[in-house]
């Protein structure tokens, strides 16, 4: 379980999260067929550091971006995702 | 005294009491401290156990968790526990123990024949042999089978109470041997806050078995000081708890036991057995220690073979003299100090065999002085069947015999590097020592004392300080000004480097066959030649063919002595040859305690909703569905769940039936863009819904697929209610998240989940109006709402129909439903109808040819194949650009079809496959499986087939090999009941 700190409510466990795809993952309902494709399945999945989408689903429900290396699970850096509340 | 091999003085146990138990039905006696291993040994019992495959007799080997051979089932009924090491087992009063795999008795075992036929079963027999032709093998199997395994299966539930601890601490230290209480104490006196986690029953590691002094008092008595400071300091101490396994981020499990396997817990403690402990640590100290290797001579497997350094833990700590004369046989200094030991305590040390050349080191020459002590030496093989009688070594090129009835045997130590690994770490090859040592931490942990491969006490004692003031102070919650004073000081007799000499090749005249380098799954050096000669000879094969390491120790003592056997047959340096993964637990755990307080009725929270009460008035047979229960049915007395579905369906079709929906998913969209919003989620046009009005609407996923299907509706200018599929709801929370702030972050919307806000009764039937009428509701037209008031409650009625029937479904306040559901109940029976449940449900849907998800729509259909085409929309939703692949245009598709069976074939099994004739490749499946609820006829299934709609008319066997039925059925249109919906035109 990762030790993750939302940007509101400080570190948690990984428990309270969910995971919901890589940034690069998001087809868009207006992105041209081939675009989508390409997002959904020939993204390139290196051994090194990717931004992610989270979502604190059993805590505050904010979407967050992070930072992780796909290998050493090291978490780099969260944002939250669009403009601060 | 208790028992003939008790030493006459010595050891940490209590002679002042005694503790009685018994071990395969006979009766015995041991002192507190010791552990069965102790005890039994005391009694002169050195028969512990039956190896695996071979049946071979087997005794204790070491002291400690990783013992391969003394394997005990511990405890009766709910409390038994099979593959319990016996060294791993503290005494307790009425322990009632038993040996394993033998029959009828461990002294005579019927399976010692398999000894006899050893060599047409060694290592990955299964896989050459029993096998052809294809029909015997399932002869075969049935013994192969019931004569694998150790332990016998529990057959009763655990009786006890687990339970789950979450922790949080600056410094974990894992261990509490002299590196691990001098890092813990260093920690705490710096000021962090610490927990100290020991699997043994006692503080000390090796200081409970080596005689040293630490700063000024003997190991025992420092350790017991230690952890009175420790205390005092406010670490939490932990003993019997083994950090079990190393997660991401510093989060370890421990697991710590309340009680000995098989024993009763206090009734004080509520009945808890053990605690499962999630500890987040700021920093992780791994004082794990180092394992012992055995050396490789034939029949070194016999009872009275020992660890060199278990044999002086049973001597001096247990005051047990585990034989009257005993050979020492070692590649390093450290099992010299066994022979003191053996000597001190009144045993006999026939001679001591060293495979290193003569040196001139100080314990070295104080061995010489008083025993015989050869050099280029090594042991060819033991003698003796059920206990140890001697040996013949190979000495200076000669080979004699010896009378020994003990054999101790140290081949060097391997660094329990377990922790290291699991955290990603990386190791470094000790050629000499022969063992891999902690090389680079990729998380924040270091390894101490034996665990990093320092071979002195001293080395031992400055490291766990040193790395117990640096973890306290990188933690960063060190209290300023803090004076924690000098690391602590051993004084032993010959501390220092072992001076290890790894030799992998045993003597020459040794017979592989017989060399057993995994005691527990009889896997012998021949076995290990064996596989590399048929071609396994990357270390994971070498593994799975010849099962080294994969029984219950996990090759504790075993792997690295494999692998470098492999690595010699390779001709390659053993770090070239590499290591299989590290897996936790590192000992092994009772699902129980992993389930922790999760059980029974505790095992998932139990949704109710707002009716619960209501239904459970009837007692009917409940439907998991997510977390809530429905009802499946209200049957009367002697009906069965079947018949009361028919029932109900049919009283609904032909009068009135009522049921509770309030699980569906509800969502509230308010705003200017609030249809902007639901048109993204939805794949249907929503912008001409007029105010007032509803549709059935389905959603796909970005790639594509049908996810959920369920209705919208209108409630204001800017006001609608989505609603979706009881098991989707969380889905469907999580798709709005997703558009709004992922996809669509602009809109001007508001959404709402009411799911538990509003509960929802159904109305069906053809008097349902009538039933409307009679509580002052009017009824709106086919997928309108109305809103209308009952007793004092607002009610808002939707006109959807999800039986076919012509139906309502009443929308109030949860809190209000009860009361709701009373006034239409009343009314209900005054028209002759009744309450239904999912049975019913099932059966009219079905009928009507409604998809439902979970059933038809499975997550892989697209609209084209569940017949939705005609209701997208052109684009602008999730999933759109997914639809133009060229593999969703393929006819070949499984296509949504309804099917029908002649009248007395029986039901259409759900699930079966579709085929066109026996034997052939299923061409689809059954998806929903039912009857005709008020026209006679056979029965009916909605499936889906490939190319299914270009069928029509075949007749194809839904075949169910799991039910052993076969049911010839027609392909037709799926729609049952009333096609033209004439039933929703009032």
């Amino acid at each position: 379980m990762f030790l993750i700190t939302c940007p509101h409510c400080g570190p948690r466990s990984q428990a309270e999260f969910v995971y919901e795809r890589a940034e690069e993952a998001v087809a868009r309902p207006d992105d041209t067929t081939e675009a989508t494709l390409t997002a959904l399945y020939t993204r390139e999945n290196p051994r090194d550091f990717a931004w992610e989408l989270w979502r604190h689903a059993y805590g505050c429900r904010a979407w967050i971006r992070m930072r992780r290396h796909r290998v050493t699970h090291e978490i780099a850096q969260i944002a939250s995702v669009g403009a601060e509340a | 005294m208790s028992g003939p091999s008790r030493a006459a003085r010595g050891g940490l146990i209590d002679r002042s009491r005694v503790i009685g138990f018994s071990f395969d039905g006979k009766a015995h006696q041991g002192h507190p401290g010791d552990t069965l291993a102790s005890a039994l040994l005391a009694s002169g019992v050195t028969l512990m156990g039956r190896s695996f495959k071979y049946h071979r007799p087997r005794g204790v080997m070491a002291a400690g968790v990783e013992e391969p051979n003394a394997l005990v089932g511990a405890g009766v009924g709910g409390r038994y526990e099979p593959n319990t090491r016996a060294s791993d087992l503290f005494i307790y009063e009425g322990l009632i123990a038993v040996s394993q795999n033998r029959w009828p008795s461990l002294d005579l075992d019927i399976g010692a024949v398999n000894s006899l036929i050893a060599r047409f079963i060694p290592a990955g027999f299964y896989y050459k042999a029993f096998i052809a032709p294809p029909w015997r093998w399932k002869i075969y199997e049935h013994f192969i089978r019931r004569a694998a395994g150790l332990g016998a299966a529990p057959t009763k539930a655990d009786v006890d109470a687990h339970e789950h601890r979450a922790a949080f601490c600056d410094v974990l230290v894992a261990g509490a041997g002299p590196s691990g209480l001098a890092a813990a104490l260093a920690a705490a006196k710096a000021g962090a806050r610490v927990i100290l986690a020991e699997q043994d029953r006692e503080l000390g590691g090796s200081l409970l078995f080596n005689h040293a002094q630490v700063d000024g008092r003997s190991g025992p008595l420092w350790a017991a000081e230690v952890e009175a400071q420790l205390r005092a300091a406010g670490v939490r101490v932990l003993r019997r708890t083994t950090v079990a396994g190393y997660y991401d981020h510093n989060q370890l499990t421990l697991i710590q036991r309340l009680v000995e396997p098989g024993q009763a817990p206090d009734a004080g403690t509520g009945g808890l057995a053990q605690r499962l402990w999630r500890v987040r640590a700021g920093r992780v100290i791994l004082a794990t220690g180092a394992i012992e290797r055995p050396i490789l001579f034939s029949n070194n497997d016999r009872p009275g073979v020992m660890l060199a350094g278990a044999v002086r833990a049973y001597v001096q700590r247990y005051g047990v003299l585990p034989g009257r004369r005993a050979l020492i046989a070692t590649n390093n200094d450290e099992a010299y100090r066994t022979a003191f030991a053996l000597d001190a305590a009144g045993g006999q040390v026939a001679a001591i065999l060293d495979s290193r050349p003569d040196a001139d080191r100080p314990i070295v020459a104080a061995a010489k002085a008083r025993f015989d002590v050869r050099f280029d030496a090594g042991l060819v093989a033991a003698l003796g069947a059920k206990r140890v009688s001697g040996a013949t070594a190979l000495i200076g090129g000669a080979t004699v015999a010896l009378d020994a009835d003990l054999i101790c045997v140290s081949g060097g130590f391997t660094p329990v590097a377990h922790l290291h690994m699991q955290a990603g770490g990386t190791l470094a090859w000790d050629e000499a020592g022969g063992a891999f040592t902690p090389a680079l931490s990729r998380q924040h942990q270091v390894s101490v004392g034996a665990a990093a491969g320092r071979d002195s006490l001293t080395e031992a004692l400055a490291d766990g300080w040193s790395v117990g003031l640096a973890a306290a102070a990188s933690s960063g919650s060190v209290s300023a000004g803090l004076e924690a004073g000098d690391a602590p000081h051993a004084e032993t007799t010959f501390d220092g480097s072992r001076h290890t000499h790894a030799d992998w090749e045993p003597a020459a005249g040794v017979h592989l066959k017989t060399a057993f380098v995994d005691p527990q799954n009889d896997v012998t050096a021949a076995d290990i030649d064996l596989a590399w000669r048929e071609g396994y000879r990357s270390v994971e094969h070498l593994k799975r063919y010849t099962t080294l390491g994969m029984a219950t120790d996990q090759g504790k003592t075993s792997n690295l002595i494999g692998l470098a056997r492999l690595a010699q047959a390779e001709g390659r340096p053993v770090p070239e040859v590499g290591l299989t993964t590290f897996r936790p637990p590192y000992t092994p755990v009772t699902l129980a305690v992993l389930a922790g307080e999760a059980t029974g009725q505790h095992m998932a929270p139990l949704r109710r909703t707002p009716l619960f009460a209501v239904h459970a008035a009837h007692n009917p047979p409940w439907q998991p569905v997510g977390y809530w229960k429905r009802p499946r049915a209200y049957p009367r007395p002697g009906e069965s769940v079947a018949e009361a579905g028919l029932r109900e369906a049919r009283t609904t079709r032909s009068a009135v039936g009522m049921t509770d929906v309030s699980t569906l998913g509800k969502f509230e969209i308010a705003g200017p863009d609030a249809c902007a919003l639901v048109e993204r989620i939805c794949a249907t046009r929503v912008s001409k819904l007029k105010v007032g009005r509803g549709r059935y609407v389905f959603m796909l996923r970005e790639d594509g697929m049908v996810i959920d299907d369920g209705t919208v509706w209108r409630l204001a200018e800017q006001r609608y209610l989505l609603t979706s599929s009881t098991g989707g709801g969380d889905r469907m929370l999580g798709q709005i998240s997703y558009v709004r702030k992922i996809l669509d972050p602009t809109l001007k919307v508001a959404v709402a989940s009411v799911q538990e806000r509003w509960g929802a009764i159904a109305l069906a039937g053809p008097r349902a109006r009538a039933v409307l009428a009679a509580l002052g509701l009017g009824a709106p037209s086919h997928m309108a709402l109305a809103k209308g008031e009952v007793g004092g409650i607002a009610v808002v009625i939707l006109a959807a129909s999800y039986s076919g029937e012509r139906a309502f479904e009443l929308y109030a306040p949860a809190h209000d439903l009860p009361k709701l559901w009373a006034a239409l109940e009343a009314q209900v029976a005054t028209q002759g109808g009744g309450l239904y449940g999912l049975e019913a449900l099932e059966l009219m849907r079905i009928e009507k040819g409604h998809i439902e998800t979970g059933a038809e729509i499975d997550g892989r259909r697209t609209p084209g194949d569940l017949g939705l085409s005609k209701m997208l929309r052109d684009g602008g939703f999730v999933g759109a650009p997914a639809l133009d692949r060229p593999a969703f245009a393929d006819p070949d598709r499984l296509r949504f079809i309804g099917l029908e069976a002649e009248p007395g074939a029986g039901a259409i099994p759900e699930g079966a496959m579709l085929l066109t004739a026996a034997g052939r490749k299923p061409e689809g499946h059954v998806t929903s499986a039912g009857l005709r609820v008020a026209t006679p006829g056979g029965a009916i299934a909605l499936a889906l087939l490939r190319a299914g709609p270009e069928r029509m008319g075949e007749v194809l066997l839904a075949a169910s090999p799991t039910r052993g039925r076969n049911v010839p059925v027609r392909v037709v249109a799926p729609i049952f009941h009333d096609a033209d919906g004439a039933l929703y035109r009032d």
